[in-house]
């Protein structure tokens, strides 16, 4: 028999019986003390996406996930929604709680501006910091169109699902659909307001004017070439009324817009955008 | 004499007063004066005039529009052609007048300025009538409006009236010609704004590096000894900043949100000083100022009388500039002004400077981390931490921002200018300042 073999008996002993008294001592406080968590919420913060992006108006998922718990014990969800979840998410969320989930359209990010290194050249050259936040405070930018996109990113920036890219040829931020979540992040970094979320539409068809300018047609093409000039083509050939010409810019209503393409061959500025080829069959005018 | 200072940061640039012995010279009229109706801090100048219409030398184009607002004046006689938006330095358009140069004639009433005026016995009240009629503004490169600073809210008493004499930004001569040129004028101006607030006493103060002015305007305030001190202060940006000045002249700290009347003080600058002697004794609306045209490679850097309305371009060929050559103008000084979109937009009220930079003179920023080495901390004058602002301002974490006192930031750059990592401190702060200006704007109620 070794000679610390007593001594190795005795350590184990003490180590044995202080975890013991340990571990009876917390199962009693644990249960003496016990906090009554809804199971549901544990199984409602597993099905939610878990980016914790804020779009829901709560700081994120976890307390999401507690605030449609607790709204579901009073017997509605509510207007509750998690936008980048989307319908698949809310089913979930609907089939574990019992109850009725309210329905959204689908949004996806919409630049409007379509002022690319083509049609609105780089006039002044922009030395500072590459933040649009900060070139927009300093001046109208390189193309001088004080409305336009600064092409300086910062909403590629604020993207946090590589959803935005920096087109090289454009210059312009480009919008991936796909990864697209509507969270809406790049709508709050743009000191432009250029970003505006807008249903997806009935097979991801979407038309919109991209320009925000407000300049008069002789102002505006003198800084782009693809800015709206107002000339009111586009709200003639609307067969539902969506677009609105007021303070020398169309606007088209995707609420009403029926993505019939219609509007985009007859702009003469090219200014209005769609996301499905449409024939420019009037290219004898152009 | 010993010369006084602020004690808290501050920084020393190279000081480039180029054209400091370019006497001023009377810049000639343009053919079309472009005068924009916003020239001021606050609500622009609402229109008076239509196309067509015959305007002479002072006549009002614009009323002022709302309390924080000032008039503006025609600086050339001829046709009103149009009435439009143009760019402005920035290239953000504001409304502007377009007149056609006819002749040079002056609104009846404007005397010429080549003798020296007694200020009789005009009273507080019609002093300052007589500078928001002209359209007074503060000529500092602040442009707000001079006649709200010289009627005192109740309550308030000022014991001291301090005249910015500092001209501490680096290359600009403006105030120092002035001060050398047109001495009895200013000194007559700093009795008339004393004469407005009801003070006793006047402290002129002068960086030390302008000499020969403390010398002529001390020798020339001889017999007003009694109520006009003029003091020489350390050659050192930002001297000339309001709260330092005070602070160094008076040793008055200006607590944080609080005005210099809050400490018994206003302070104002020497071109003010001198439009208001020209519109309390004169009757001269603010339609010219003196703007120094300089730069490192500037063949003939001078100071000019130019009208307002006047394209910087012709100003620049005057001063022998090469347009094509120019790679950046910045309106204003070096250290607090902001460089321009355009060659061609109009001068202002505001316009004290224009520093062109040809390209050898323009090494682009090579930005790397902060490594919190607090240089910037040590060269605040408002005793701030400008990398923290920085990083809250990137961060949008504007409450933070707030608490940590960015609204006291006064823009000097002092930050900017010594950063070892050349970060961009100032333009994340000018930037977060912005949008919590806007912030509390929403919030206010209508």
């Amino acid at each position: 028999m070794p000679e610390y073999l007593p001594l190795l008996l005795i350590s184990l002993g003490i180590t044995g019986v202080l975890g013991l008294a340990a571990a009876t001592l917390l199962h009693v406080l644990a249960n003496r003390f016990s906090v009554e968590t809804d199971p549901r919420i544990g199984q409602v913060l597993e099905v939610l996406p878990g980016i914790n992006c804020g779009n829901c108006g709560q700081p994120g998922c976890s307390s999401f996930a507690e605030t449609l718990v607790k709204s579901a014990s009073s017997g509605s969800l509510g207007s509750l929604y998690c936008p980048p979840g989307g319908e698949s998410v809310m089913a979930q969320v609907s089939s574990l709680l019992g109850l009725a989930v309210t329905k959204r359209e689908p949004l996806v990010a919409q630049l409007r501006c379509g002022g690319t290194l083509k049609t609105a050249p780089e006039r002044v050259h922009y030395e500072g910091p590459k933040r649009c936040a900060l070139a927009h405070n300093l001046s109208a930018g390189g193309s001088l169109c004080p409305f336009g996109c600064l092409r300086l990113g910062d909403c590629v920036v604020s993207c946090d699902y590589g959803a935005l890219i920096i087109d090289p040829d454009t210059g312009l931020p480009t919008v991936i659909p796909d990864k697209c979540i509507a969270c809406g992040a790049c709508v709050r970094a743009c000191p432009r307001n250029l970003f505006h979320l807008v249903p997806r539409g009935r097979k991801e068809r979407r038309v919109h004017v991209a320009c925000q300018n407000h300049e008069t047609a002789a102002v505006a093409l003198k800084l782009c070439k693809s800015a709206c000039i107002a000339c009111g083509k586009c709200a003639a050939v609307c067969p539902v009324n969506a677009i609105t010409v007021e303070n020398n810019l169309a606007t088209i209503d995707p609420l009403k817009c029926i993505a019939c393409g219609k509007c985009v061959p007859v702009c003469p500025t090219s200014a209005i955008q769609s996301t499905f080829p449409v024939p420019r069959s009037s290219e004898k005018e152009a | 004499m010993n010369t006084l200072t602020f004690p808290r940061g501050g920084i020393h640039p190279p000081e480039y007063k180029l054209s400091e012995h370019a006497p001023i010279e009377n810049f000639p009229l343009p053919e079309i004066a472009v005068i924009p109706l916003s020239q001021h801090v606050g609500a622009p100048a609402q229109c008076l005039v239509k196309k067509g219409d015959k305007v002479k030398v002072g006549t009002l184009l614009g009323e002022a529009n709302g309390f924080v607002s000032s008039r503006i004046h025609s600086s050339v006689s001829g046709t009103v052609l149009k009435i439009e938006d143009v760019p402005m330095a920035n290239a953000y358009k504001v409304s502007a007048v377009f007149v056609k140069v006819e002749g040079d004639v002056w609104e009846e009433g404007i005397l010429p300025g080549n003798q020296l005026m007694a200020i009789g016995n005009i009273t507080s009240e019609q002093i300052i009538q007589k500078v928001k009629d002209a359209g007074i503004v503060g000529m500092g490169g602040a442009t707000f409006p001079a006649h709200i600073k010289l009627q005192l809210p109740p309550g308030k008493k000022p014991d001291t009236l301090i005249i910015d004499g500092a001209e501490c930004e680096p290359f600009l001569t403006a105030d120092h010609r002035l001060m050398l040129e047109k001495p009895d004028e200013i000194l007559r101006g700093v009795q008339l704004m004393m004469r407005a607030l009801g003070v006793q006493r006047a402290i002129i103060a002068i960086e030390e590096n302008k000499q020969d002015a403390i010398d002529i305007l001390t020798a020339r305030s001889e017999n007003l000894r009694r109520e006009i001190a003029v003091v020489s202060l350390r050659t050192k940006y930002p001297q000339g900043g309001e709260k330092q000045l005070i602070k160094a002249v008076l040793n008055r700290e200006v607590p944080s949100g609080k005005l210099p009347i809050d400490v018994g003080c206003i302070v104002n600058n020497i071109g003010t000083a001198f439009a208001i002697y020209e519109a309390a004794l004169l009757n001269k609306p603010l339609f010219e100022r003196i703007v120094t045209v300089t730069g490192p490679r500037v063949p003939r850097p001078g100071n000019y009388r130019v009208r307002v309305g006047t394209p910087v371009s012709q100003l620049l060929m005057a001063a022998g500039v090469e347009l094509d050559k120019v790679r950046k103008l910045v309106a204003g000084g070096p250290m607090m002004g902001k460089a321009g979109s355009t060659l061609d937009f109009p001068v202002t009220k505001g316009t004290s400077g224009l520093l062109v930079f040809y390209d050898a003179d323009c090494q682009p920023r090579r930005v790397s981390p902060c490594i919190r080495c607090a240089r910037c901390v040590q060269a605040c004058p408002m005793g701030l931490e400008p990398y923290l602002l920085e990083k809250l301002g990137e961060k949008n974490r504007l409450e933070e921002a707030e608490r940590r006192g960015i609204m006291d930031c006064m823009e000097c750059g002092s930050c900017s200018y010594i950063c070892p990592a050349d970060r961009p401190i100032l333009d994340y702060i000018r930037t977060a300042k912005a949008r919590i200006l806007k912030i509390r704007r929403e919030k206010k109620p209508t």
